[in-house]
């Protein structure tokens, strides 16, 4: 027998899924509304909402930046967990390649969020 | 090579005889809008880091009537996670037990819809508030 039991990764990849449908269920649709409606289409907020000195100053301050990274972030980790969950459903096999994919492609994009929120300075 | 040629049942299209697997089909779906959506996000943010010019081509990209479409049915796809989200919710969590008696369905259902229109509508008001 071996002498340390095996545990299962699974507990970790469904609490970034949970947290990421948490998250996107209560404000996902106002998000998609703001920025991909509301300001494109010059509808109900200030025109100069999402401008570059606003934007610049939010990913710069530690709040909009832990809000950012939670956003981007979770919302892959949700939707690559599903994804992947749904992959035999339409007649992908679920192997390791589609696993190292789908999270893989989650935690790619999680580095490159934190990179780059680096990158953006304080 | 494998001389056996088994049976393997067909699979394709099971999900559409049956709408509880249509449903279920379409509130998996959704996820494919949220990364799209943040992938979109994500993209900003680069563009954001690389100075003032780069930001703006990102964001004028947003009116492309194919961004706009796209994000109208985000905007249905992801209204419509939030309802399925809640509606299993009841299932997903623990009961809760309330004097002796467990919680109803409609209760959690209803209750995390609320919190989801007050969060929306708080963050409307945040950026409003913020922007203006």
């Amino acid at each position: 027998m071996k002498k340390t039991l095996k545990r299962s990764n699974a507990p970790i990849f469904w609490a970034l899924f949970g947290a990421g449908g948490m998250l996107s269920a209560l404000l996902g649709p106002m998000l998609v509304f703001i920025t991909g409606l509301a300001i494109p289409l010059g509808m109900l907020l200030p025109v100069d909402t999402m401008s570059y000195a606003k934007m610049l100053a939010f990913a710069q301050n530690i709040v909009g930046k832990g809000f950012i990274f939670a956003i981007i972030s979770l919302f892959l980790w949700h939707a690559a967990h599903r994804i992947f969950h749904s992959l035999h459903d339409i007649g992908i096999h679920a192997g390791i390649v589609a696993k190292l994919i789908c999270y893989g492609g989650a935690l790619a994009a999680t580095l490159v969020t934190a990179y780059t929120l680096l990158a953006i300075g304080f | 090579m494998n001389k056996r040629r088994p049976y393997v049942r067909p699979m394709a299209g099971w999900w559409r005889k049956n709408p509880f697997f249509v449903e279920y089909m379409i509130h998996e779906g959704t996820a494919l809008f949220v990364a799209a959506y943040a992938l979109i996000l994500l993209t900003g943010l680069v563009y954001l880091s690389r100075g003032e010019a780069a930001w703006n081509v990102w964001l004028e990209g947003l009116k492309n009537p194919w961004y706009i479409a796209f994000h109208w049915l985000a905007l249905a796809a992801v209204s419509y996670h939030t309802y399925t989200w809640f509606k299993i919710m009841p299932r997903t969590m623990p009961p809760v037990i309330v004097g002796g008696k467990r919680l109803p369905d409609m209760a959690i259902t209803g209750g995390g819809l609320a919190v989801a229109t007050t969060a929306c509508l708080a963050l409307l008001g945040l950026v409003w508030g913020i922007a203006r």
